[in-house]
């Protein structure tokens, strides 16, 4: 473990932070533990298109980079935009990608690194960036790397993996979490439909949803 | 982006025809379809700034489903489910169809300079 404590996050698209870690995020920022987010990609390629419609396929890409900046002024977290397409991740080389990585761990020298758990992150950009941040970490000296919480998001996870070594209850930050996501507008509005179709309350509905953040421990 | 205005939208179509253009052609289910319901599958296909040129253009259907037809010398270029369209600031001609809760499901664009990376 290093002296100083920096946490660095690393997800392909603007809102994975939001829905998968901002509350995890806003705990360490509370604490006064530097955060930075490297974000691989703008999410170019994302189907929701805001509910009703104002994006399209060209202007979702600035759309999106600014409800990223927006969410991170929210988290108070440094950003990093890595420059990749949406949905395209999974076909770059892999080494490129870990040696990129590899570029901003070195200089950070983290004392925590958040990101997916590769096979088990759904989205193929997700398993991608994971496993070439796992390389990256693995290209650190063994004294300096830092612990690796990897995220799995998979329906059949538990199962194949086990209970997750952290399981965060974020409610008491929800209102931080809830903020964050909602800084995705063109995305939150799609995705927090899907919820608001099953409960009258939204924000009770999504606190089940979104009130757990788990992660798994990754085993070098 | 607004309504298909029939008229409006093939004269674009026509605009466009007989020079050489990019193209952005796409369809998606979205990533997440099998995760959400295990029945469903993830199918989706895009080209980005596809360089073609096509002879003749038209745009055929009724209200919200829209079809799009681009002949080109040796081959087409097809688009079904459009609703909308808009003509960017970059005078690309965008056209595209949404589901209810407006994500997109279909897109078919159209420009003179090459799409962005």
């Amino acid at each position: 473990m290093m002296s100083k404590e920096h946490v660095v996050v690393i997800y392909p698209h603007p809102d994975d932070e939001a829905f998968g870690a901002s509350g995890t995020i806003a705990q360490f920022r509370e604490k006064g533990i530097p955060v930075t987010y490297l974000c691989g990609t703008l999410g170019e390629m994302g189907r929701n298109m805001g509910n009703p419609t104002f994006a399209t396929r060209e202007s979702l890409r600035e759309i999106r980079k600014k409800e990223l900046i927006e969410a991170c002024n929210v988290l108070d977290v440094e950003l990093e935009m890595l420059g990749y397409r949406d949905k395209t991740l999974e076909f770059e080389s892999r080494e490129e990608v870990a040696d990129h990585l590899y570029s901003y761990l070195k200089k950070i020298k983290p004392s925590l690194v958040i990101t997916h758990y590769p096979e088990h992150a759904v989205h193929p950009d997700h398993d991608a960036l994971g496993a070439a941040a796992i390389r990256a970490v693995e290209m650190l000296p063994e004294s300096d790397r830092p612990t690796v919480w990897a995220q799995a998001i998979s329906n059949d996870s538990v199962e194949k993996l086990g209970e997750p070594d952290i399981q965060n209850d974020v409610t008491p930050l929800f209102k931080k979490k809830l903020a964050a996501i909602m800084a995705h507008k063109s995305q939150a509005d799609g995705m927090l439909s899907t919820v608001k179709n099953d409960a009258d309350d939204i924000e009770q509905a999504a606190k089940m949803w979104l009130g757990m953040e788990s992660f798994y421990i990754w085993e070098y | 982006m607004q309504p298909i205005d029939v008229e409006q939208v093939q004269q674009e179509i026509e605009k466009r025809a007989n020079k050489e253009v990019y193209i952005h052609l796409e369809t998606t289910n979205g990533a997440y379809a099998s995760h959400f319901n295990k029945e469903a599958y993830n199918v989706g296909a895009f080209i980005r700034n596809a360089k073609v040129t096509y002879e003749r253009g038209k745009i055929v259907g009724t209200e919200n489903a829209f079809r799009v037809g681009l002949k080109m010398d040796i081959g087409w270029i097809y688009a079904e489910g459009i609703s909308q369209f808009e003509i960017d600031e970059n005078n690309a001609l965008l056209m595209a169809g949404h589901d209810r809760e407006g994500r997109l499901m279909v897109a078919l664009q159209i420009s003179e300079q090459p799409f962005h990376y």
